[in-house]
């Protein structure tokens, strides 16, 4: 079971069902939590961090915890390569800081990789639930009951006034950060987006790039999730964030009726331009292919091209990443070789829907 | 704009000098204020990494005159609980341990008040070790529901609540 998964691309997130799956590729809720008395992993001593992970590691093994969220398989990370642990930051079952340095460190996973704690990240625990589509009511509740079943076993950090105690200010109070990404070309194309997303800063949202923090927006890509952990309840923090979601998604689906009103012979050109150079490239960087998908994708939804699946986008986002490709190879591959294993990645995969 | 520098790509770093009250201005690109980053020892960095951020409202926290600096130098300590102290907790933006919170309270909650805008979780309660805690907080938003049925003159509403709340006291007493 864990070689499944850092072997296999697809994960529960790229299904493509859900609502609005037209624009909103995933939903993710996450749960920061500390256990009382030992300090913050950035302080903890070896053997500390170690009782951390046999904690969790118990209070999981629970036949009342699997009935809620599935049966769940505990993987040492020390034990895995760092090539598969950056597989794993692929696919976003954990961070890349997770990744890089292992000691000590643990990730629970469910099979289909929709829920994940991650043991003695920058808190002690890190509850996710990641869903297809824009499901974040669903994902806050899986999260919020594994919360409680947990809690029911282990002692939370909690202060009456500040809620739960996180390493990080930024965490503190519910230690729920929510996040939708969403596939917005079109507002890209009408130079639209920058304005409407700078807007939402304003708004106590913070909008990234496909990998978090302090990382580009390839292929059209935007990650929106609060900023505000602190005074506001859960309920609201999660309606707030799916009241920005439709509105985007509203806004995103007009500008999408302008440009096929307005300009539906270039929409067309760079749709089909998108897929032949998927199609017949030989060497592809990532770069490229991220923005050559989402012109497919966007093709893909209006109508243009037919007979691709919509969820091509969202497996390729993890199969042509530099981690995945090599692990495909068995091998380390240099930055060309990974081109062409991209281009050829993508004719295969073309090949099958076409 | 182009950069006073390789004068070929467009200025975006503006910077102002005034020595001795004399005002000097240069305009770079981004490539040349990298190299000049050094020999004006400002924080110029690719990225924008939020602890350390953090870690510059925590070290700056109390006011703007030398003197309140220095004082935030000599006033740190210790947490007693994880150890760790005052200066780490500035240079890396991360707390040690819970305690930490109650330990450099009059650091973190100024902190608080600027990033989150609130100091007081209104959310989630733990319900084992949040027992009494989850009971006030229910009261507290009947009460707030209780007000609203009252402004809109809903009184059976009101009624109905104002006799839920009762109970949930009683229990709160016992």
């Amino acid at each position: 079971m864990r070689d499944r998964f850092v072997n296999q691309a697809l994960t529960k997130w790229m299904e493509g069902t859900g609502k609005e799956s037209e624009i909103v590729i995933s939903s993710r809720v996450r749960l920061a939590r500390n256990l009382c008395d030992i300090p913050f992993p950035n302080v903890a001593a070896a053997e500390q961090t170690k009782a951390v992970v046999s904690q969790v590691e118990g209070a999981i093994k629970d036949a009342e915890i699997e009935q809620t969220s599935g049966e769940l398989i505990f993987v040492n990370l020390e034990e895995l390569e760092p090539l598969d642990r950056l597989v794993l930051v692929d696919k976003h079952l954990i961070s890349p800081q997770h990744a890089e340095e292992a000691a000590g460190k643990g990730l629970i996973l469910r099979a289909d990789e929709a829920v994940s704690v991650l043991i003695n990240e920058e808190d002690h625990l890190r509850i996710q639930c990641l869903f297809p589509g824009l499901q974040l009511e669903e994902a806050w509740d899986l999260a919020s009951r594994i919360d409680d079943l947990l809690e029911s076993k282990l002692d939370f950090a909690f202060d009456e006034k500040l809620g739960y105690l996180t390493a990080c200010p930024t965490n503190v109070g519910t230690g729920l950060r929510a996040s939708v990404m969403m596939h917005l070309p079109a507002l890209v194309l009408t130079n639209q987006a920058s304005r409407v997303l700078a807007s939402l800063s304003q708004i106590g949202m913070t909008v990234r790039g496909l990998y978090g923090e302090g990382t580009d927006a390839t292929g059209n890509l935007f990650q929106i999730s609060n900023q505000v952990t602190l005074g506001r309840s859960e309920e609201e923090i999660i309606s707030n964030l799916v009241v920005v979601a439709t509105q985007l998604i509203d806004h995103e689906r007009m500008a999408r009726q302008v440009l096929l009103k307005e300009t539906k012979p270039q929409l067309e050109d760079r749709v089909c331009r998108a897929y032949g150079t998927l199609t017949s490239a030989r060497i592809i960087n990532s770069q490229e292919a991220m923005t050559l998908l989402s012109n497919v994708r966007l093709g893909i939804d209006l109508g243009i091209i037919q007979g691709v699946s919509p969820q091509v986008l969202n497996e390729m986002l993890v199969l042509t990443r530099p981690a995945f490709l090599q692990k495909l190879a068995g091998r380390e591959l240099s930055p060309f070789e990974r081109d062409v294993q991209r281009a050829s990645l993508i004719r295969e995969r073309f090949s099958l829907d076409g | 704009m182009f950069c006073d520098e390789c004068k070929k790509r467009p200025a975006t770093v503006h910077v102002t000098k005034i020595v001795n009250g004399q005002k000097s201005e240069v305009n770079l690109c981004e490539e040349c204020a990298r190299a000049h980053h050094k020999e004006w020892s400002m924080a110029y960095d690719d990225n924008f990494p939020i602890n350390k951020f953090l870690a510059g409202l925590l070290g700056f926290d109390t006011g703007k005159t030398a003197s309140s600096v220095n004082l935030n130098l000599h006033a740190p300590g210790k947490c007693e609980h994880c150890g760790a102290n005052y200066n780490q907790i500035s240079q890396t933006g991360r707390l040690g341990c819970h305690q930490c919170y109650d330990r450099f309270q009059d650091k973190v909650e100024p902190l608080l008040r600027r990033v989150q805008g609130s100091n007081r979780h209104t959310g989630k309660v733990p319900k084992r070790s949040g027992g009494s805690i989850r009971l006030q907080r229910e009261i507290q938003n009947l009460r707030a529901r209780l007000q609203q049925h009252v402004s809109n003159e809903e009184f059976e509403q009101a009624a109905r609540l104002r006799d839920q709340i009762r109970e949930l006291e009683k229990g709160m007493a016992e």
